[in-house]
């Protein structure tokens, strides 16, 4: 496979170098029944970077941070973060995902959510004690949260909901922040809060990975892009990756020149 | 009514009609907050075959054919579910009803068939229970409970029925959080590494133990109205999921209890001279239960999101 890969249109599909960045993603494919979501993927994600995964819907964006925490199995391809297969390291990565996945009238308060971060660190038994509060009420404190503590998750608004969902990915105190969709239907306010928890991240040698579908804020935002549209279109610092040949390579050409010389300023 | 004869007649209906609502119930919490409460309903039907076959290769009405019966039910079915769905291509809740209601159909006519007057097992039974029976003929009075050779007496649903009820709270307790947090977001869970399916598969296990162990001794309409009733109405009640699971076993206890003596005695108070099925006015109070807290609970109002 990776052979075959190899010899495609004469350039290396699949390489082994950059397997011990943060996240390296060699040859990916993960299909739904027959139709290939993602077909032979590279992507590598570099330490103290915030990038952003970009391609029109149902480019495969999810499918890859999925594939990536091994909530969907992958026909081919490997996943290694720092060196190791995924399942080795999942407590050095934490993910927020959308919030439309979960049902927000679900009998638990903010406060329970961001403590669910620390799962795999409370096991089945270890009671709550007042530092894992502490540390969850640090995270709620980051963005913004702490006054909505001891509030049902049901009387939140679409924008609290997600900086819950951030505080919690927080509370994991990973190294490898994966994103999906963080900006969707969220207000002003805190779309700017959450880009200031992850630039803090990014500042303190943290990886992070972000699900975005506003190219308009893609440079603004981040440093890093990969273009996606099943296959990778492009890979590389946001200057030389958003170009009008490459985003109309990823979209089809369906995007507009206004468009195109709005998001390339 | 509360002497002797509540001692040898009453009281050990209750606590079995009591034990197998909670049991019921505590699972029920987390099928209903996963949008599968119909699981429960599934397996009280899917697990009537079983039981019958296991019966009629034991020749006995004792738990571990049954149980036995019951997991090879429930593992056909979820085959079928697959075949039916695939060959069918139908949507899994339409194929979950075709298999669940055809093997609930065939267990009937099973049972018809089979020869099995000598025992507490025929179609009246398989729906109503046969809770009323349920006595325990060596109690004298309220003394016999501490008299070992009496309790021996006591009608073998009852310890078959605390067994049920305390497993399922303990594994409940066990996996608190997890199952929580996977009812809550199974996407979260599953990229904390923590094992999903595992998870829904001991919920079912759960589900199905309290079902069948139910069944055995009230009949499949408890089961149903157990399931989802007093979870429902205590969802209603608070926007907690301690309290929720809490509440919920209050109200199963609640419905058995008033579910059984209104049954009994109801109808003697109002002036006739019969009494009515105690699994029916069970099922009829956790519905009562949960149209008051539809009515007057303080978190029925739907949230914005």
């Amino acid at each position: 496979m990776q052979l075959g890969l190899a010899a495609q249109d004469g350039r290396i599909v699949a390489s082994d170098d950059g397997l011990t960045a943060p996240l390296a993603v060699r040859g990916l494919t993960v299909t739904y029944g027959e139709k290939p979501a993602l077909f032979a993927l590279d992507a590598t994600f570099d330490a103290g970077a915030m990038s952003a995964i970009i391609g029109p819907n149902g480019a495969g964006k999810s499918t890859l941070l999925k594939a990536v925490l091994g909530m969907v199995t992958p026909v081919s391809g490997t996943v290694h973060a720092y060196g190791q297969p995924v399942r080795e390291v999942l407590d050095r990565i934490a993910y927020v995902p959308q919030r439309a996945t979960v049902d927000w009238d679900f009998p638990t308060r903010v406060i329970d959510v961001v403590l669910m971060g620390m799962a795999r660190e409370l096991g089945l038994l270890r009671r709550v004690r007042q530092d894992h509060r502490d540390r969850a009420m640090a995270c709620l404190v980051r963005v913004g949260m702490e006054h909505f503590a001891e509030r049902q998750i049901g009387q939140l608004s679409g924008g609290q909901q997600q900086r819950v969902f951030l505080a919690r990915a927080l509370a994991q105190g990973a190294d490898l922040y994966l994103l999906d969709e963080p900006f969707a239907g969220v207000d002003a306010a805190t779309e700017k809060a959450i880009v200031a928890v992850l630039k803090s991240l990014r500042d303190s040698g943290r990886t992070v990975v972000v699900v975005h579908h506003d190219l308009a804020t893609v440079s603004t935002y981040f440093e890093r892009a990969l273009l996606i549209n099943t296959t990778r279109v492009a890979e590389g610092p946001v200057a030389t990756v958003l170009t009008p040949e490459t985003l109309q390579a990823t979209y089809g050409g369906r995007l507009a020149h206004a468009q195109l010389a709005q998001i390339l300023g | 009514m509360i002497g002797a004869e509540f001692v040898a007649l009453s009281l050990p209906p209750i606590l079995i009609g009591c034990l197998a609502a909670i049991a019921c119930a505590i699972p029920g919490n987390f099928l209903l907050l996963r949008r599968q409460a119909l699981i429960g309903d599934a397996i009280s039907h899917v697990v009537l075959p079983g039981i019958v076959i296991g019966f009629l290769v034991s020749r006995q009405v004792s738990t571990w054919p049954m149980m036995l019966g019951a997991g090879g039910a429930a593992l056909v079915a979820v085959l079928l579910i697959e075949v039916v769905r695939r060959a069918g291509k139908l949507e899994p809740g339409a194929a979950m009803g075709v298999v669940f209601s055809t093997m609930f159909a065939g267990g009937v006519l099973l049972l018809e068939q089979s020869d099995t007057s000598s025992v507490h097992l025929d179609v009246q039974h398989a729906l109503y229970g046969n809770l009323e029976s349920l006595i325990w003929l060596d109690a004298t009075g309220w003394a016999s409970l501490f008299d070992m050779q009496a309790l021996a007496g006591l009608p073998p649903e009852l310890p078959r029925m605390a067994i049920t009820c305390l497993i399922v709270t303990g594994v409940t307790a066990l996996l608190w959080r997890p199952l929580k947090l996977s009812t809550f977001d199974e996407g979260f869970a599953r990229a904390l590494g923590l094992p999903v399916r595992a998870l829904s598969l001991a919920l079912v296990i759960m589900a199905a133990m309290a079902a069948v162990a139910a069944f055995d001794a009230v009949g499949s309409i408890i089961v149903i109205a157990m399931f989802i009733c007093p979870p429902a109405a205590a969802r209603l009640m608070t926007d907690r999921l301690g309290q929720q699971v809490g509440l919920s076993v209050v109200f199963a206890a609640i419905s058995a209890v008033t579910g059984y003596v209104l049954a009994g005695y109801g109808p003697l108070w109002l002036g006739f001279d019969n009494s009515v099925s105690a699994a029916g006015m069970i099922a009829t109070m956790s519905g009562l239960i949960l149209a008051l807290a539809a009515g007057f609970g303080p978190r029925r109002a739907p949230r914005i999101a």
